[in-house]
């Protein structure tokens, strides 16, 4: 589908990009992350490519890998229509140095989605206009979507009250309250 | 006014006299639990059901639950509609603590009486963590005839003086009903359970 554009950005870029593979006819190119601003920029600029809309932009958190996080950003030529998935690799095992270039004087849509990315999984967009949390309260501490983010933490911005069985999902057990419970059931003995 | 032809209409005359029994706490109690004055706190897909309810179709103003109040100070029966997130679980407390006693809490649906499936670290598990709470709608989302039964449980409840959480019980057990076929359990090396 889009080869053309692959081919395009390996010979533009022969150094930064990292490799490319294509399945199901969605072409993926990995770019260094020293030039993932840069590789945006040619996409959008270039008359070939014209790569009009950045329908998302998103990270995954690779625990085991060094680099930890990919960031994901795929996009759309409206003029074209062809697509085109960009990635790059950032940050160390520790979750620290995660940063890379913004996108937001490209494309305006990738203000609140690295907003959000920058929320989840406390990936840093340097430039970024305003880089604060969009989903989560600012007293929030830690990145949920990280993958050592412990799960069941939670922060409550208020504290929980005092009473009694308050700790039960509901004030009463799974058959309390029940003229009829699963554990009344005759379903998984031998009689019919 | 033609309709009602069997029914013998006899007017009281100022002569006879008569007189009834109660508690005053009956009484208030009786007046109470027909005229709830509902704030609707509807945060998710719940919500649908909600105006299911509220509609001509299933009707809720026929208990006396007519009138929604969207400002809490005028309302004392707030219907938790939804999930809610640790973010708005300030502001859902402070709408609580903004209504006149007597005031009654139902939670309509799973999410707002457990949470529900999102147990993470944005959701608060069960309105209850926040705020006292009368009735649980048990249902994703319940369907309307589980909210008029939640309904006229609290208003059983406001009429016993009680204040005890309670849960809305399913008419019948799908696990259990054979005519049902909603749930097909399968038993240990015997095939489906009919």
């Amino acid at each position: 589908m889009s080869q053309r554009v692959l081919d395009l950005l390996i010979q533009r870029f022969p150094q930064a990009v990292l490799e490319t593979h294509a399945q199901h006819g969605d072409e993926t190119a990995v770019v260094e992350a020293a030039s993932w601003a840069k590789v945006a920029e040619f996409l959008k600029a270039s008359p070939d490519i014209s790569m009009e809309m950045l329908t998302d932009l998103t990270a995954v958190d690779y625990l085991e890998r060094e680099p930890r996080f990919e960031i994901v950003a795929h996009f759309y030529s409206l003029s074209k229509g062809h697509r085109l998935r960009l990635k790059t690799r950032v940050g160390n095992a520790q979750g620290e140095g995660v940063e890379v270039a913004t996108l937001v004087p490209l494309w305006a849509a990738a203000n609140w989605m690295e907003r959000e990315c920058y929320d989840l999984f406390g990936v840093r967009f340097v430039g970024h206009p305003d880089l604060r949390r969009i989903l989560m309260y600012p007293e929030f501490e830690g990145h949920p979507l990280r993958k050592d983010y412990i799960a069941t933490r939670t922060q409550p911005l208020i504290e929980y009250r005092d009473a009694p069985n308050i700790d039960k999902v509901a004030p009463f057990g799974f058959d309390e309250g029940m003229s009829f419970g699963r554990q009344t059931h005759q379903f998984l003995t031998d009689e019919e | 006014m033609g309709e009602l032809k069997t029914t013998e209409t006899r007017i009281v005359q100022p002569s006879e006299q008569g007189f009834a029994t109660t508690r005053f706490q009956d009484l208030l109690h009786w007046a109470q639990k027909y005229s709830l004055f509902m704030y609707p706190f509807v945060t998710a897909c719940c919500g649908m059901e909600f105006m299911a309810v509220t509609s001509p179709r299933y009707d809720v103003s026929r208990f006396g639950a007519e009138a929604p109040r969207f400002s809490p100070r005028q309302a004392d029966l707030l219907w938790v509609v939804g999930t809610i997130s640790q973010r708005q679980a300030p502001i859902l407390r402070r709408i609580w603590e903004q209504m006149a006693e007597p005031k009654w809490v139902m939670a309509f649906g799973t999410c707002a009486s457990s949470g529900g499936f999102y147990d993470n670290y944005a959701t608060v598990p069960g309105i209850d963590k926040i705020i006292p709470c009368d009735v649980y709608i048990p249902g994703c989302p319940p369907r309307p005839e589980a909210v008029l039964d939640g309904l006229l449980l609290l208003q059983d409840k406001i009429a016993r003086g009680d204040r005890e959480p309670a849960i809305v019980k399913p008419r019948t057990d799908p696990a259990t009903s054979k005519d049902h076929g909603l749930v097909q359990l399968r038993k240990p090396g015997r095939g489906l359970l009919t």
